[in-house]
């Protein structure tokens, strides 16, 4: 079993008998053969060498990523979706029509298209320019291949003047520009805080997909994950059954563990939270142990809850296609799922572009939410929930549990810079980090231009986290893994944690090129699951007797 | 026959500028936001995003955050730009007004800061790799027209005067639908020509920039989306449709 959320990894059989402890990318021998073996010795500092700063300009390395491809999908992964099979003949006139449509349907892409300065605010912010080189990959050029072609069509100066302003027809070599580039974007929204007029990349490259959906050249790692969504009701197309076999056994693990009847329910009519959490978390290390973390909070909060098998998957790969429609039919799974288990709330898993999703698309999507509980968020975090219990004292920590880690955070892009936790602005980059100083004793944040709103992605988001595109998600992860390269050097720091999936995934594939071992990764929820002592359990009855007996040394 | 071209000229790009920017504005408006895509963290109420946009408007919030040269650049050519523009109003209003006078002395001054600062960009421009990499032709050309027009203004400021009073007169006239004589001296006619020029490609143009700030759904929208459900109408007709319960 190989990558978290990779549609090869799990054949719906499989995962029924996954036990919870599996190491998820221990078998690199399943790993099909992509590209040819590169060399990332450079990426691994020795101990004592300085850390090159993970905002350094490379030089240019032109046309360095542009056999960067990830696989074309195939018919039986575009007809589900209501996309044609292949390309089709007349593909550059439904292309053109296609943008035309998309531009008087989403403002935002119009007032992008006219709006670029070319003032190169944006040229050194996104992490695959910063780790390729490849001029193409400055967000400004990327959206140019996309500009080129809407002056072209759509713009006076563009159909008089092409060569005076960069229009250029949608030829077959644009086409191939388009799929290659604008798989290289990972629509993280990093270079639309730093643009004077908001430009937002990430806009443009779902436009651009979901128009070389629209002619037939999809891409198969997210289409065929949302085909899957729609006939079996999460991305690894775990059925219920495999669902409920792994949750059983996590159930046996912690009555193991603490003593306590922890429930961790699927589909359970009438229970007060519906919990949509992204199926890796049923699955894989280590997002797995975020499971039980929010198992363990919901049992000491004393909150009926329950997984659903309809619902099962938090991600949200319509986003990353630009496909209002697909997003919208995963969104309503969720929607018929709580009317259907008659639940109150609504709660998300750690999954990094589903909370961008849920919490500023899903009301749009599958609202209104007017037969839940009004009282509380719609929907709420599950990093809002354990928040929200830290602050009414009913969770007890013993934070020596996690002494064995030095950790780090990683905010990941869409909780960053797409939605929110809390009532307050910036509330996603606070309360993550008030549940791990709640949980840890050795917390230090990175440099702080790789962190909070200025966050670099982990490499693999936007529907890259593919195999296929492995060297680029190896290469794009290099700021990240430099400003945590840094922390290792300056505070020792040995794990990083994260609330995103696909984050999880990707660096559990990516640690081990920068020299830190794959389970260097962990699970928010994983460090509440370590340090939380349930009422009556094993755990608390030892801490007991330790603070009942006489001090000895040092607290 | 001077004096004709130019008010013909004059009224051809006042109607450019105007009609294509309220062609624009409108498009604008008609388009819908489907989506919230407020680039996070963003305020949560009305009032905070129209402060958001006074910051990004007056201070350039978002350039300052990515690049100080940029920013310093391109701040001095835009604040210089208006100081310029006001000291313009005397042309066209009479009696002048009081404040207008009070810039007068400044506006002089910024003429040197605004062609200052579109060298500063410039310069980026041909020796920055990336940026050198994302310009067309016509973001030099542009930079040139303004430089130009900067440069022919300060020429008559400090080098060859013109009759300022005649070319007072003559804007004056157009703006009642009168012809006065134009003063048909060169670095006049080419500065208020290509002046002309500026106003009609405006329109057609990376100028749009100026409008365009203020439709940014990531800059202008209320991170307010779990309270108030935000739908657009195209999205509303899907729902009609198969699919809600």
């Amino acid at each position: 079993m190989a990558d978290a959320v990779n549609p090869e990894a799990a054949k719906p059989a499989m995962p029924a008998a996954a036990p919870p402890k599996a190491p998820t990318a221990g078998a690199t021998a399943a790993a099909k053969p992509a590209a040819p073996k590169k060399d990332y010795s450079a990426y691994i500092i020795a101990k004592g060498q300085p850390v090159p700063s993970p905002t350094e300009i490379p030089q240019f390395k032109c046309g360095a990523m542009s056999d960067s491809k990830p696989f074309v999908a195939k018919s039986e992964h575009q007809t589900p979706l209501g996309f044609p099979g292949e390309l089709v003949d007349n593909w550059q006139e439904k292309a053109v029509a296609k943008m035309g449509d998309l531009l008087g349907k989403y403002r935002s892409l119009q007032v992008y298209m006219d709006s670029c300065i070319k003032c190169g605010a944006c040229t050194d912010k996104c992490h695959y320019f910063l780790g390729t080189g490849d001029p193409n990959n400055m967000p400004v050029a990327r959206q140019d291949l996309f500009r080129k072609v809407y002056r072209r069509y759509f713009t006076t100066a563009g159909k008089w003047f092409p060569k005076l302003v960069g229009a250029e027809d949608f030829t077959e070599k644009v086409l191939d520009e388009w799929y290659t580039y604008f798989h290289q974007c990972s629509q993280c929204r990093r270079c639309s805080v730093y643009c004077p007029v908001g430009i937002d990349t990430a806009e443009v490259s779902m436009a651009a997909r979901e128009i070389m959906d629209h002619v037939g050249k999809g891409q198969k790692y997210s289409n065929e994950i949302i085909g899957k969504v729609f006939k079996v009701g999460n991305n690894l197309g775990l059925p219920k059954k495999a669902i409920r076999s792994t949750l059983d056994g996590l159930e046996e693990e912690i009555k193991e563990e603490t003593g306590l009847d922890v429930r961790l329910p699927l589909d359970e009519v009438g229970a007060e939270i519906m919990l949509v959490t992204p199926s890796a978390d049923l699955f894989a290390e280590p997002h797995i142990q975020g499971l039980i973390g929010y198992a363990k909070v919901f049992h000491q909060a004393g909150i009926s809850w329950t997984l659903s098998s309809h619902a099962s998957e938090a991600a949200n790969f319509g986003m990353f296609i630009g496909s209002y429609e697909n997003m919208r039919n995963v969104s309503l799974r969720i929607r018929e799922a709580a009317l259907e288990l008659k639940v109150k709330r609504l709660v998300f898993g750690e999954c990094g572009h589903a909370w961008r999703v849920a919490y500023s698309f899903l009301n749009t999507l599958a609202g209104p939410f007017d037969f839940l509980d009004p009282r509380y968020p719609i929907p709420q975090h599950i990093v809002e929930f354990t928040v929200d219990q830290i602050n009414k004292g009913n969770l007890r920590f013993d934070k020596s549990q996690n002494d064995k880690y030095r950790l780090t955070f990683h905010d990941s892009c869409n909780v960053a810079r797409g939605s929110r936790m809390g009532d307050v602005e910036g509330g996603q980059f606070e309360f993550p980090r008030q549940i791990l100083r709640a949980t840890c004793n050795h917390f230090y944040d990175m440099a702080p231009e790789t962190i909070k709103e200025a966050t670099f992605c982990c490499g693999g988001g936007g529907g890259l986290l593919t195999d296929d595109l492995m060297d680029l998600r190896i290469k794009g992860a290099q700021p990240r893994m430099r400003a945590m390269q840094q922390v290792a050097q300056d505070h020792g720091v040995t794990h990083l944690a994260a609330i995103c999936a696909i984050c999880k995934a990707q660096f559990t594939k990516v640690m081990p090129a920068y020299g830190f071992k794959m389970d260097a990764i962990l699970s928010v929820h994983q460090m509440v699951a370590n340090a939380i002592v349930l009422d009556g359990s094993i755990q608390a009855k030892a801490l007991d007797q330790k603070l009942a007996a006489p001090q000895i040394g040092n607290a | 026959m001077i004096t004709a071209i130019f008010a013909a000229l004059f009224y051809v790009a006042t109607l450019v500028l105007a009609g294509g920017l309220f062609y624009r504005i409108r498009l604008y408006l008609r388009t819908p936001a489907p989506l919230k895509i407020p680039t996070t963290p963003a305020p949560t109420t009305q009032s905070g995003v129209a402060f958001r946009l006074v910051r990004e408007v007056v201070l350039f919030e978002s350039l300052f955050k990515a690049n100080k040269w940029i920013w310093i650049f391109g701040w001095i050519f835009h604040a210089a730009l208006l100081l310029v523009l006001l000291r313009h109003l005397r042309y066209f209003t009479q009696p002048v007004w009081d404040w207008v006078a009070l810039v007068q002395p400044f506006g002089i001054y910024a003429g040197f800061a605004m062609v200052a600062g579109l060298l500063g960009l410039w310069a980026r421009r041909i020796l920055v790799p990336r940026v050198r990499y994302i310009s067309a032709p016509s973001d030099h050309l542009m930079l040139a027209l303004l430089v130009a027009i900067g440069a022919s203004g300060l020429g008559m400021k400090f080098v060859a005067h013109t009759d300022i009073v005649a070319l007072k007169a003559f804007f004056l006239g157009l703006m009642r639908f009168e012809l006065n004589p134009l003063p048909p001296d060169p670095l006049l006619l080419i500065h208020i020509g290509l002046v002309a020029a500026l106003m009609i490609i405006f329109p057609f143009s990376k100028l749009l920039h100026g409008v365009g700030l203020f439709f940014s759904p990531t800059r202008n929208q209320v991170d307010n989306p779990r309270e108030r459900r935000h739908l657009a109408p195209w999205a509303a007709k899907l729902e009609s449709g198969a699919g809600q319960k």
